[in-house]
C-alpha cells in the first residue's frame, strides 16, 4: 500500500467514524438508560436493573397513552388502505373524466396542506364539528392527509400489475366481485401491506395533530403524553421517560427491520414518521 | 400530518405505464371480453368491468375524506384569514371581516418578520446546505463498501429518520442538557447551556441529524445509476476523485439533486419538531414559522391573524411543489 493510499485509508475510516458518533451519540442513551438504576441525562454505564420498568405501571396513563397510539395508527391504517386501494384500483384501470386532473390535484394537495401549515383551520374544523378530544377525530383527520400520496403509491403499483389475471378470470366467467377479491387483492398485496407499514409509522410517530386535537390525557396517544413526563412539575422523570421511549420505539424498529428485510430499504424513499 | 407526502416518484417513475400498454395492443384480449358496461367506460382499459358508475363509486369514499379534511381546510384559510375570529371573548362569538388587515399587521410584525428570517436560516443550513451535502457525501463514500460498515453507517442514519419525533426530541435535550448533558462531558465545557446560548446552532445540528437519511437514500439510487464503464475510464486516464466526480458522476445526479433539495426544503419547512426541543425559545430565537403559528393561533387564539400566516406558508409550500411537479415531468 502506497503513502497516499494509506494516507486515504486513514481519511475515511475517520470520516465513517465521525459519521458514526454524530448519528449514534444521541440514540445510545435511549439504549442504556432504561437500564440504569440511577438513570441520569448523561450517558452511563448502567448499573443494571430492569426496576425502572416498574414506572410504567405506576403512572396513571403511560399504558394506556400506548394503546391509545395502537387505535390511532390501527384505525388510520384500516381508513387509509381501504379507501386509497378502492380508488386507486379504479383510477388504474377504468379511464373515469378527469382522472389525470385528479391526480395531479392530488400530489399537489398532499404536498401543499401539511399539518402544519393548515393546522388553524384544521383545529376550528374539528372545534365547530365538536370533534376536540375525539380520537375518531384525529384518525379521520390523518386519513385525510395520508390518502393523496397513499392513492397515489398505490396507482403505480397497480399500473405495473399485468391486466393478463384479471382478463383470465373473466374469460373464464369470474364477476366482477369475484375477480376483485380473488385475483386482484391477492397481487396487490404487497402494495397494500407497504401503505400499511407506512401509515403506521407516520401516525405512531406523529405529533402535531393529536396535540392540537386532543386535551384529555385519557385519550392522547404516547407521542403527546411523552411531553407530560418532563414539562410539568421541573424536574424529568427519567425512570419513565427512558424505559418508556424504549417500549414507544420498538414498533417502529421492528416494523423498519421488516420491511428492510422484506423490500430492502428503496421502499418509495417515503417511509417517515 | 403527512409529513412524507410526497411518494417519492423517483422509484416509482419507470414503472408508469407499463401495464398499461404492454398486454392490451398486440393480441387484443381485452377487447375479446367486452360487454356493454365496458364501451361505456372507455372500453378495453376495464378488465374486471366495474363501468364508469362503480369505478366512481370506488374512488368517492376517499375523495370525501380528503375533500372534508385536506381541501376545505386548505380553502377555509383564505376565508379565516381576513376576519378577526378568535377562540375566545366577542370575536369568538361572531367573527367580522377585516379585509387584509391581518396580512398588513403580518408584513409589519417584527415577530413575523424575524420568525420568516428564521425559518429561512433554518431551510437554508439544515436542509439545502446540511442535508443534501451530508447525504451525497454518506452515499457517495459508502457507495462501493460493503459489509458491515455500510450496514451500521446506514442503519443508523436511517434509524435517527424513523423513530417518533417526541422521543429524538428529548434525545436531544439530555444530549444538549446544560449541567449532566453527553455533550458538554466530551467536548470539555462544563455549564454550556446550548439551547439558549446557540438555540439556532442547536436545531439546525438537530435538523441534520434528523433527515439526512432521505438525502442518503435518493443520492446512492441515483449514483447506483452512473454507469461504471465512465468510472473506470476516469480512472485510467488518471483523473483525480474530485475530477471524477465534477464531469462524470455531477451530471448524471444534477436533475436528482434538484428533487431532492426542493422535497426536503418543503419538509424542513414544514417541519414542527424544533418546538419539542425548544418551544420557539428563547425569546422567540428559535421561533419558525410552524411554531410562530401555532404560538400566536392555537395557543394565543388569534385564529385570523394565525390563518393569514398560515395561507402564506402554504402559498410557499405552493410553489416549491409546482417547480418539484415540473421537474418530474420534465425527466418523463
Amino acid at each position: 500500500m502506497s503513502p497516499r493510499e494509506m494516507v486515504g485509508r486513514i481519511g475515511f475510516y475517520t470520516l465513517v467514524a465521525l459519521a458514526t458518533a454524530f448519528f449514534a451519540l444521541p440514540m445510545l442513551w435511549l439504549v442504556s438508560t432504561p437500564f440504569d438504576a440511577q438513570p441520569g441525562l448523561a450517558l452511563a454505564i448502567p448499573d443494571p436493573t430492569l426496576g425502572n420498568f416498574s414506572e410504567l405501571l405506576d403512572n396513571r396513563y403511560a399504558l394506556g397513552s400506548l394503546l391509545n397510539s395502537i387505535l390511532l395508527a390501527v384505525g388510520t391504517a384500516l381508513l387509509v388502505v381501504a379507501f386509497a386501494a378502492t380508488a386507486a384500483y379504479s383510477l388504474s384501470r377504468v379511464r373515469i373524466p378527469g382522472r389525470d386532473v385528479l391526480l395531479y390535484l392530488l400530489l399537489l394537495l398532499s404536498s401543499i396542506v401539511t399539518g402544519t401549515a393548515a393546522m388553524v383551520p384544521i383545529f376550528l374544523l374539528m372545534f365547530e364539528l365538536g370533534l376536540i378530544d375525539s380520537r375518531v377525530g384525529v384518525v379521520l383527520v390523518l386519513s385525510g392527509g395520508l390518502l393523496p400520496a397513499a392513492i397515489f403509491i398505490l396507482k403505480d403499483f397497480m399500473d405495473s400489475v399485468p391486466k393478463s389475471y384479471e382478463e383470465s378470470a373473466r374469460v373464464f366467467g369470474a364477476s366482477s366481485f369475484q375477480i376483485l377479491k380473488d385475483v386482484v387483492v391477492p397481487v396487490i398485496r404487497p402494495g397494500l401491506s407497504t401503505i400499511s407499514v407506512w401509515t403506521i409509522v407516520n401516525v405512531w410517530g406523529n405529533f402535531l395533530v393529536p396535540f392540537i386535537l386532543l386535551r384529555d390525557a385519557d385519550k392522547q396517544p404516547a407521542a403527546v403524553l411523552m411531553r407530560t413526563f418532563y414539562t410539568e412539575g421541573g424536574s424529568p422523570n427519567l425512570e419513565l421517560i427512558s424505559t418508556f421511549s424504549l417500549l414507544f420505539s420498538v414498533p417502529v424498529i421492528v416494523m423498519y427491520l421488516f420491511v428492510n428485510r422484506k423490500y430492502g430499504f428503496r421502499f418509495y424513499g417515503g417511509i417517515k414518521s | 400530518m403527512a409529513q412524507t407526502t410526497s411518494p417519492a416518484t423517483e422509484a416509482t417513475a419507470p414503472g408508469e405505464g407499463v401495464g398499461a400498454d404492454g398486454i392490451d395492443g398486440p393480441d387484443g384480449t381485452g377487447k375479446g371480453g367486452r360487454t356493454p358496461s365496458d364501451s361505456a367506460s372507455g372500453g378495453e382499459t376495464d378488465v374486471v368491468g366495474l363501468g364508469k358508475w362503480r369505478a366512481s363509486a370506488f374512488v368517492a369514499p376517499a375523495l370525501i375524506l380528503v375533500s372534508i379534511f385536506l381541501v376545505f381546510p386548505a380553502l377555509w384559510t383564505i376565508y379565516i384569514g381576513i376576519t378577526n375570529y378568535r377562540l375566545t371573548g366577542i370575536a369568538a362569538r361572531a367573527p367580522e371581516f377585516v379585509g387584509f388587515d391581518n396580512y398588513v399587521r403580518a408584513v409589519g410584525d417584527a415577530d413575523f418578520l424575524n420568525s420568516l428570517y428564521l425559518t429561512l436560516i433554518f431551510v437554508l443550513f439544515s436542509a439545502v446546505i446540511g442535508q443534501n451535502v451530508l447525504g451525497f457525501g454518506l452515499a457517495w463514500r459508502l457507495q462501493n463498501v460493503q459489509g458491515w460498515v455500510r450496514g451500521l453507517v446506514q442503519s443508523l442514519v436511517l434509524l435517527a429518520w424513523i423513530l417518533p419525533s417526541s422521543i429524538v426530541a428529548f434525545l436531544w435535550i439530555a444530549l444538549l442538557d446544560r449541567d449532566s448533558g453527553t455533550l458538554n462531558a466530551l467536548l470539555g465545557t462544563p455549564g454550556l447551556a446550548w439551547l439558549i446560548e446557540y438555540p439556532m446552532v442547536s436545531i439546525i445540528v438537530f435538523n441534520i441529524w434528523r433527515g439526512t437519511a432521505f438525502s442518503m437514500l435518493l443520492y446512492s439510487a441515483a449514483l447506483a445509476s452512473v454507469p461504471p464503464s465512465q468510472l473506470e475510464t476516469a480512472t485510467l486516464v488518471g483523473a483525480s476523485r474530485w475530477q471524477t466526480l465534477r464531469d462524470i458522476v455531477f451530471p448524471h445526479v444534477r436533475g436528482h439533486v434538484l428533487t431532492n433539495t426542493l422535497l426536503i426544503s418543503l419538509w424542513t419547512f414544514n417541519d414542527f419538531t424544533p418546538f419539542l426541543i425548544t418551544a420557539g425559545g428563547p425569546n422567540d430565537r428559535t421561533e419558525i414559522l410552524p411554531v410562530y403559528i401555532y404560538n400566536t393561533a392555537i395557543s394565543g387564539g388569534q385564529m385570523g391573524y394565525g390563518a393569514a400566516v398560515s395561507l402564506i406558508m402554504l402559498l410557499i409550500n405552493l410553489i416549491i411543489a409546482l417547480f418539484y411537479i415540473r421537474l418530474l415531468r420534465e425527466r418523463k
